[in-house]
């Protein structure tokens, strides 16, 4: 049958072109992959390559035709062995594909919404069970502690990172891990953030699940490309094939007197991402049990720590297997005049605020977000029904926040609740400076609290 | 092929190990006394398994040609003989991973050609469900790890690939492989210093088509053999006639036998070349056409092996024509199909986010 050669088009947007030069005649013998032709666009001059073979029987648009629409028919190729003549005068029955009729794309005019799942507010205060003994533990023992129970129940989990074996840790959250578990297990890596979290994420594609410790999180930016566009995006673009179960984590955001590189949050960055889920606990109990939680989940996790919190002590339940679900807010103190939402080290504010402002007759309620993504805008939402007032509280950049997100919500899910706009307090719009005196007022302040919490009562 | 690629690669552990290279005295393929000739059954597979890819390809700028495939289409044409002659040099459950130009390596590690055709053309039956195209579909199935888009990215994700086999002591090798503008990512040599140091079973495949994009090797490059980018890490390597899927495979038994025997990586640079341009809105102004019909006269990877099998091999015509005729079909059912499938349905939008 003979064969059609369409007006190709040579990039996604070209409509037409110049049909600028046969470089063959009818009567030429033509192979796949021969150039048969010059075309011209705005931008370029281009080849066009035979597909098929035959003989070239008709030229139907001449050399220099300008505005040959895409797809239009320019030459008929007799297949091998077809008569020349009849397929010039017969006209060409379209290559395989070409005749085929597209299918009409599915009617997609109207966006599907996300699905909804009911989440309703969450209860953390079910999730230790009464009589449950309490074991005082610092945060740093805790992440300890949940790495070396998820380690001893699933051989698939490593631990790979900088000083994390023979040095026990730049900040001793692995002490102990490399004698337990061996070098197999618990890998000291190169100072190469790119490469070993690259290398982590090629292994969790096999189906192991590495912890990818990271000195800070300062650092992971060098390895955000391989966190965002390799572990985060690819269970998307394989329809569902190829997950990455890793989780990377190490201290984020200020220390103390570490000047701008070393300082800076990034629950905000990350939490934009579809994909990833962010965890930042402030205790030590959600500590342990969000990164056992953390460990055993198929996607890749954003655990952000704190290095002023990792020597703050908490109680935390004694039992086989603590977890704590990622995805939930714990209402850490209860209160009905304002709400107080934070997360990780911002919870420190938050508490000592709440103290503070229960000393003037005002009982705070205290929201711990724990996760970032996704968030539990339900329990916040809870409590705003109650209290009908809101401050959010973060040490990371105002623009595009956290907080910011949480007021966003607010304004969509509690709007009708709210007797006063949420205000937010959050660290200086500023690099992190070095000087005491600058890093202090670069921070939020317990007093910003009081005073953000006075404004939404107008007191 | 994925049997016939465990039978041969069978053979391939039974050689010694070839001594591993000085990294620094990496030689040309012309100086080695030429490649192992293929048995008549190794080059009609061969010549197979290449047309597919070159027959895939055009058929693939065609359908983009009409609209059909959007977005970005980096075509294999000319490079065939890598990935094949690679392949033939595995084992089953060794994995492959490269970069956006990923046709050919999903098509020679076995992986369907209507599920690729109809990624392409963003349509359900795709691999990705129509949600990676060009530059995203994986097969765990078959090992073939991504397609990926960002530059040198695949080579540190190789090497992760190659840290599991490891850690599992599977005996499996990854294969990594890169373009020469890849292969001047920072991501590369630190990869390259990991594999090493701890000496994970890895081949990394530097696909040097002499153009990273519009810019030729000599333009981009401070050091413009490959093979000796792996120098300061002792990682050995060496150039190959990326043309020749006989030379091919032999490096590949070479490197593929170093690694699996637990020495860590290796680095085989293959000299090859793409006829089309860049993508598929590339007009390869920087360089000549003469350029290009040499290599498509002279060296063309397919029509080496059909001399071989019509002289050499005394195959007749009709029987290469057979040959031809199944590509075909299997190429214009690939197309049939990926015209014919129905776009995602709206719902996927929302799928796969998170597990």
């Amino acid at each position: 049958m003979p064969i059609d050669i369409l007006m190709p088009a040579l990039s996604p947007t070209m409509e037409s072109g110049t049909l600028a030069k046969w470089l063959k005649k009818e009567g030429d013998k033509i192979k796949s992959g021969d150039v048969i032709a010059e075309i011209e666009t705005d931008k370029a001059t281009m080849e066009v390559e035979a597909v098929d073979e035959g003989v070239l029987a008709k030229i139907l648009i001449g050399n220099g035709t300008e505005n040959v629409a895409v797809n239009t028919k320019i030459a008929i190729i007799a297949a091998e062995g077809e008569d020349v003549g009849a397929a010039a005068s017969g006209g060409g029955a379209a290559p395989a594909p070409v005749a085929a009729p597209v299918v009409a794309p599915a009617p997609a005019a109207t966006v599907p919404a996300a699905p909804k799942t009911e989440m309703p507010a969450y209860d953390a205060s079910s999730e230790v069970p009464a009589g449950t003994e309490m074991v005082k533990t610092t945060v740093r023992e805790a992440l300890r502690d949940a790495m070396a129970e998820e380690m001893r129940r699933d051989d698939k989990v490593f631990v790979m990172g900088e000083e994390v074996a023979e040095y026990q840790g730049a900040y001793k959250v692995t002490q102990g891990l490399l004698q337990e578990f061996g070098a197999r297990r618990v890998i000291d890596t190169p100072i190469t953030e790119h490469g070993f979290a690259g290398v982590g994420v090629g292994a969790a594609m096999t189906g192991l699940r590495p912890i990818v410790e990271f000195m800070t999180f300062n650092f992971a930016m060098q390895a955000i490309d391989h966190i965002i566009n390799s572990a985060a995006k690819t269970l998307y673009m394989s329809g569902g094939q190829l997950g990455c179960p890793i989780v990377f984590r190490g201290p984020n955001g200020a220390a103390a007197r570490v000047a701008a590189q070393h300082s800076q949050c990034y629950a905000a960055w990350y939490s934009q991402i579809p994909g990833l889920k962010v965890v930042m606990p402030y205790t030590a109990a959600d500590a342990k049990g969000l990164l056992k939680s953390a460990i055993r989940d198929e996607n890749p996790i954003i655990f952000l720590e704190n290095e002023i919190l990792y020597g703050q002590s908490f109680d935390v339940p004694k039992m086989d297997d603590w977890i704590v679900p990622i995805g939930k807010a714990r209402v850490a103190r209860v209160g009905h005049h304002v709400t107080l939402v934070a997360f990780g080290i911002g919870m420190t504010y938050a508490m000592k605020a709440a103290d503070a402002l229960a000393g003037e007759g005002i009982e705070a309620e205290v929201i711990d977000l724990r996760t970032i993504r996704p968030m539990d805008v339900a329990t916040v939402v809870r409590s705003i029904q109650k209290t009908n007032r809101c401050v959010a509280i973060e040490e990371g950049w105002p623009q595009s926040g956290v907080t910011s997100e949480i007021g966003m919500k607010i304004m969509e899910e509690a709007f009708d609740y709210l007797d006063a706009p949420v205000i937010r307090v959050t660290g200086k719009d500023v690099p992190m400076p070095y000087a005491a005196n600058l890093e202090k007022l670069a921070l939020p302040t317990v007093a910003d609290v009081v005073a953000a919490a006075k404004a939404v009562l107008y007191r | 092929m994925a049997a016939n690629g465990a039978q041969m690669a069978g053979n391939a552990t039974k050689r010694a190990p070839a001594p591993a290279k000085k990294a620094g005295k990496s030689e040309s393929a012309k100086a080695v006394s030429g490649p192992k000739p293929f048995t008549k059954e190794e080059d009609l597979r061969a010549y197979r398994d290449m047309l597919l890819i070159r027959r895939f390809e055009e058929k693939a700028g065609q359908l983009y040609g009409m609209g059909l495939i959007g977005g970005f289409c980096h075509l294999y044409i000319g490079q065939e003989a890598v990935v094949v002659g690679m392949q033939m040099a595995t084992i089953e459950g060794d994995q492959v991973i490269t970069g956006y130009r990923d046709h050919g390596h999903m098509l020679a590690c076995g992986m369907e050609a209507n599920g690729v055709m109809a990624e392409l053309t963003g349509r359900r039956g795709g691999y990705s469900r129509g949600k990676g195209g060009s530059m995203h579909m994986f097969s765990r199935e078959k090992n073939f790890y991504g397609g990926h888009g960002i530059v040198g990215a695949q080579i540190a994700l190789g090497t992760g690939l190659a840290f599991a086999n490891r850690y599992n002591s599977n005996g499996n090798v990854s294969l990594a492989y890169c373009g020469d503008g890849a292969a001047n990512q920072g991501q590369v040599y630190e990869s390259f210093n990991m594999a090493e140091l701890w000496s994970l079973p890895v081949v990394y495949v530097i696909e040097n088509n002499r153009y990273a994009m519009g810019t030729s090797v000599s333009r981009a490059s401070a050091q413009t053999d490959f093979s000796k980018r792996g120098v300061s890490f002792n990682i050995p390597g060496e150039q190959v006639d990326g043309m020749d899927v006989q030379a091919v495979r032999e490096a590949a038994m070479r490197a593929i036998t170093h690694a699996r025997s637990g020495k860590g990586p290796y680095i085989l640079e293959m000299q090859t070349y793409r006829y089309r341009g860049h993508s598929m809105s590339d007009p390869a102004k920087y360089r000549s056409k003469d350029e290009v019909e040499k290599m498509r006269n002279e060296h063309d990877p397919i029509e080496q092996v059909r001399n071989r099998l019509l002289g050499k091999h005394k195959i007749s015509e009709e029987e290469i024509k057979a040959v031809d005729a199944e590509i075909r079909k299997i190429v214009n059912e690939s197309a049939e199909f990926a015209t014919h499938d129905p776009e995602p349905d709206a719902s996927e939008l929302w799928t796969d986010i998170v597990k």
